[in-house]
């Protein structure tokens, strides 16, 4: 009545991908597609472990040929040191060029005011959304997931972006197949994500294979930390801690890097790759839920900043 | 999650997609199968028991773990595909998470054009009904590998095995009688938990396969390596530095099949013919690629090969043609008209075209042909007829459903309008076929 297949036991397909080589193919295949389509991409780079693999994926699409694009970092001026060595180490290392848009500058020229609550990740959309305006960038490349957040998961791979850089989730084109429809208009731009369908986890597997370096804030380490919200935040120039804000030190590592007044430490002994791998694949909490107080503001907080232009 | 403890070589990819209609309990399927294996962690658990209290329901909504955007929040409905992550220590699974709302068709489409797999959700109450025909037909069209039937809610019919048994039979009768290889029928009840995740304890005549344990062994990519090989070039990689001065690669993700250094091959358009001098999957050198692997491909001699071209076992090529005959589901709102002047996106291939006529508009409720139909609407499928500006290399879908789809899209404004499936529709095979059973009975077949 019904046909059930199964794979004969013992049988082994030749042919068979691993889930991380499925994944690194289908991420090499979009960045040559936009290589092929547009005239001038850029990939978003923070020196964080997405836009870190991201670049490695690129080296490897590319290879032995240089990677054909610019990076862009919009740099909150809340920045890890050991971050921004790592990027312009990663810069120098593959003659890379690397475009700054600073959040600072704007804030400087008094374009965009400070938030009460010192957190200035929000603020990194306008000088993103201009930045991109600025060198007319047609394809931008971001390391999202969408298995980070509940809107992301409604993200396209090519995403369509208005001249204001806006994103209307009701008006995504429709994805079919492996075909990505990068047409646009002139001003507006598609934003590119070659590791939409990777998971945290194998962002990890594939560092461990492809033995990529990672800034060592990834590692457990002793960091002076104070709390606020339920979240280690890291004593800086920033502006934290408040009087009220007892810092201490403790074993800590990062799980995902960003502004450091938004980016929160957790507890971990994982100093190797194999430990860090054991406790996400243990850990009852997602990398944002543990993390980041700026996916805590709203139900909606990132789909609301996506509207906007972030990514 | 136990994937740790798995060498990273045995886990595979598997990427499926859910079709059901609001009440058919997909949601519920969907949230199951995430929560019993342990792939929603706290936070988002806390999150969606939040929302549920905040909007006055005693249990947490699982659903709400897949409805992403505010307004399907507000509007209790999912708009638009999602795509979900979940791991087992035997296979990494990607959910295509399709709506069974209002837009389902091209929903569906853009879900099983991905999908090797397809749940086809049925509640035991109702029995296969027009939309389980549908789903069935489009998996059919799409030409998913697999497909299975999902008898859910078999708690509100006692778990009676003649229920499931009379479903299973009549759904299997017809989708294989539209040309699903492989179906795979399922008792299931997603709110008890029977039978997803875990074995049922109230169905003991079924033998079977839990609907996890099936996504985990179900046999994944090898249709597209036992293909003819196909290898659209998608750049061309020259790196004109002192160290590697005369590079001249063509770098591209294998469509079909298998290519091996030393195999005479044949560049389309042009017809030329080299052999394959090297291949380079990713920096490193080997004798044999498959798909899907991304790879670098170098031949013996200096032929002009770019963008757009595709590379092909000389012995083993596609048709080339301007007349492009397919069956096309219609994705945007704009409508699509004899006439009407298209682009075409096949493979990395972007072509002008015309659409020369749309001889026909088939309703996926009961596979009737309405003839003529002057134009598709949104959700509309029917068979167009295109000549494009230049000759393609194409197969037909029903061998090769990545080097036999292709978009049309508007020129004006970048819309996608149309997904494409090249050749001879599986309306077409069940005309020349036998009478799928479902239809006897039916006063709207035409066939």
């Amino acid at each position: 009545m019904t046909s059930v297949a199964t794979v004969p036991e013992g049988t082994v397909n030749p042919y068979a991908l691993s889930h991380l080589d499925s994944l690194e193919s289908e991420a090499v295949h979009i960045f040559r597609e936009v290589a092929g389509e547009f005239e001038r991409p850029v990939i978003l780079f923070s020196g964080g472990k997405d836009s870190i693999v991201m670049l490695h994926l690129a080296l490897k699409a590319f290879a032995p040929a240089p990677i054909p694009f610019t990076l862009l970092h919009v740099d909150t001026g809340h920045n890890f040191p050991e971050v921004l060595d790592y990027r312009d180490r990663a810069v120098a290392a593959h003659g890379l060029r690397l475009h700054i848009a600073s959040v600072q500058d704007y804030i400087d020229a008094g374009t965009l005011r400070e938030r009460p609550d010192g957190t200035r990740n929000p603020l990194q959309t306008v000088p993103l959304t201009e930045a991109i305006q600025q060198h007319r960038f047609d394809a931008v490349f971001g390391g999202g997931r969408r298995d980070e957040e509940k809107a992301r998961a409604k993200e396209r791979v090519f995403s369509l972006r208005d001249e204001f850089s806006q994103w209307d989730p009701r008006r995504q084109r429709p994805e079919l197949w492996q075909l990505y429809n990068g047409r646009h208009a002139p001003g507006e731009h598609v934003r590119v994500f070659p590791i939409s369908n990777w998971t945290e986890l194998d962002v990890w597997q594939y560092i461990q294979r492809e033995r990529i370096e990672l800034p060592e804030i990834y590692f457990a380490h002793h960091r002076e930390v104070f709390d606020r919200g339920g979240m280690w935040l890291t004593a800086g120039d920033w502006g934290g801690p408040k009087d009220t804000e007892p810092t201490e030190t403790r074993l800590v590592r990062y799980r995902t890097v960003g502004d450091m007044s938004c980016t929160g430490a957790v507890d971990s002994d994982a100093t190797t790759l194999d430990a860090v791998i054991a406790e996400i694949a243990a850990s009852r909490l997602t990398e944002r839920g543990a993390t980041r107080a700026d996916d805590k503001m709203s139900e909606a907080a990132m789909e609301d900043r996506k509207r906007e232009g972030y990514f | 999650m136990t994937t740790t403890t798995t060498p990273l070589a045995e886990t595979t990819l598997l990427r499926f997609a859910t079709a059901g209609s609001v009440d058919d309990g997909k949601s519920t399927l969907v949230g199951r199968l995430l929560h019993d294996s342990k792939s929603v962690l706290t936070d988002q658990l806390e999150a969606v028991e939040h929302a549920s209290r905040n909007r006055g329901q005693d249990t947490p909504d699982l659903a709400l773990l897949t409805d992403g955007l505010r307004a399907e929040r507000e509007q209790g409905i999912t708009i638009d595909v999602a795509y979900r992550y979940f791991a087992t220590a035997r296979r990494r699974f990607i959910l295509a998470d399709t709506p069974g709302h209002v837009q389902y068709t091209r929903n569906m489409v853009t879900g099983a054009s991905t999908a090797e797999l397809a749940v086809v959700l049925v509640d035991a109450r109702n029995g296969v009904v027009e939309q389980t025909r549908r789903h069935a037909a489009v998996a059919a069209l799409l030409r998913v590998p697999h497909v299975v039937l999902a008898v859910n809610k078999m708690d509100l019919v006692d778990y009676q095995e003649p229920v499931f048994a009379a479903i299973a039979k009549e759904f299997t009768a017809y989708a294989a009688s539209l040309g699903v290889p492989e179906i795979t029928a399922i008792p299931i009840s997603a709110l008890a938990g029977d039978n997803v995740v875990d074995p049922s304890a109230h169905m003991d005549w079924y033998g079977g396969p839990t609907v996890l344990e099936h996504l985990e062994t179900v046999p994944v990519s090898h249709d597209l390596t036992a293909c003819p090989a196909r290898f659209p070039v998608q750049y061309v990689i020259r790196p004109q530095t002192a160290e590697h001065p005369d590079y001249r690669g063509y770098a591209g993700q294998i469509a079909s099949g298998v290519l091996r250094v030393g195999e005479p091959v044949t560049v389309l358009p042009s017809g030329r013919v080299s052999t394959i001098a090297g291949i380079d999957a990713l920096g490193v050198s080997v004798d044999t690629a498959w798909a899907p692997q991304s790879v670098t491909v170098r031949l013996s001699d200096d032929v002009d090969v770019s963008r757009g071209d595709l590379i092909a076992p000389s012995g083993d090529l596609p048709a080339s043609t301007q007349d492009v005959e397919a069956t096309v589901c219609h994705v945007a709102d704009q409508p699509l008209s004899v006439g009407q002047r298209v682009l075409l996106k096949h493979t990395t291939r972007t072509v002008k075209a015309i659409v020369k006529d749309i001889p026909s508009r088939l309703t996926l409720d009961d596979l009737s042909q309405h003839p003529a139909p002057g134009q598709l609407v949104a959700n509309d499928i029917g068979r167009v007829v295109v000549r494009t500006a230049e000759p393609l290399a194409l197969d037909a879908y029903a061998d090769s459903r990545r080097t036999g789809s292709f978009l049309l899209i508007d020129p004006a404004d970048g819309t996608t309008l149309s997904a494409g499936m090249a050749g001879a529709s599986f309306a077409e095979a069940v005309r020349g076929g036998s009478t799928p059973e479902a239809a006897e009975d039916d006063a709207e077949w035409d066939f």
